[in-house]
């Protein structure tokens, strides 16, 4: 751990399946990327960043997140986060995120009942947050999805409040799943913690695809390294 | 003693899942105008008092059980 390479914690919970793509994509942009087991009550001593990954956390049993979010770890991830410590939520994490209360809004079933699977332009609306502070407003991120629940749901006055004070980040540039708003990612009101439908860490080399996650994954592991020199 | 909780999708909420099985209904030709899918949740509880058991899965419900963004619940306690 040293603050060019900050310590990401990058959660695995029983039926996390991108965990391991995860903290690779990490390692890759320079970041020293630990995975955790979601019955510690610790996140490793320096963590800087905490990642929720892809997948199906406890089966997704009675809706995505809904247990996952009363995993031993989560205490020590709330604590972190409240503390204004980077946290991103990827897809499945974006759920449970949204189901602890840390995030606004829920994941519904995908209006078009199906398994989404393809790379979808997501465009940046808000830059004043950890993870996309090196984006300009407008640019058009390619990214893959891959989610059967991803249509964000929020009612319009929250969505509104929302729009109001600048949480929807991510945005698809046309219509993927049925969410309101079109909305592919939201922020706490602080902006240390986000949430996305699309995969940030399955595009980061330019070998396998579009390269579009770079940019909100070094906002993370910068922001990390930020926090590491704050705090010593 | 026993209760069961009925989770409902809100009223004006889109349930794909729901337009789906009301759309397969009416492909089989039963004359379906709406369907709405939620879930059911049975459960036992130590307590004997219905008072004391409402409050619990007014909790439970409150907690884990439903999301009130999106679902809407109806308890049922035994002997109430």
């Amino acid at each position: 751990m040293t603050e060019s390479h900050p310590t990401i914690a990058v959660v695995v919970f029983p039926g996390s399946n991108d965990d391991r793509d995860a903290a690779l994509a990490l390692e890759t942009l320079g970041a020293d990327a630990r995975l955790v087991w979601h019955a510690d009550l610790e996140l490793p001593a320096g963590t800087a960043g905490v990642v929720l990954p892809g997948g199906f956390a406890y089966g997704d049993y009675l809706r995505c997140g809904a247990i996952a979010r009363f995993a031993p770890v989560m205490d020590a991830v709330r604590e972190f986060a409240l503390d204004g410590g980077p946290v991103l939520g990827i897809c499945n994490g974006f759920q449970i995120l949204c189901e602890a209360g840390l995030l606004p809004g829920i994941l519904r079933r995908n209006a078009q009942l199906e398994f989404i699977c393809r790379d979808v332009p997501v465009r940046v609306e808000q830059t004043e947050t950890t993870f996309t502070a090196s984006c300009t407003v407008g640019d058009e991120l390619v990214i893959p999805v891959k989610h059967g629940e991803g249509n964000w749901f929020a009612d319009a006055p929250l969505l509104d409040d929302l729009e109001a004070r600048g949480q929807v980040v991510l945005r698809y540039v046309a219509d993927v799943n049925g969410a309101f708003g079109r909305v592919a990612g939201v922020a706490n009101e602080a902006g240390n913690i986000l949430g996305l439908m699309p995969h940030p860490e399955h595009a980061v080399d330019p070998l396998l695809g579009p390269t579009g996650g770079v940019p909100l994954l070094r906002g993370l592991i910068a922001a990390a390294s930020d926090r590491l020199s704050a705090f010593g | 003693m026993r209760a069961t909780v009925l989770v409902r999708p809100k009223a004006g909420i889109l349930d794909p899942q729901g337009e789906a099985v009301g759309g397969s209904l009416r492909k089989l030709e039963f004359p379906v105008t709406r369907a709405r899918v939620g879930r059911l949740v049975d459960l036992e509880l130590e307590t004997a008092d219905p008072v004391e058991a409402r409050v619990q899965v007014e909790r439970m419900c409150a907690e884990l059980l439903a999301n009130p963004l999106i679902e809407s619940v109806e308890i049922h306690v035994e002997g109430e």
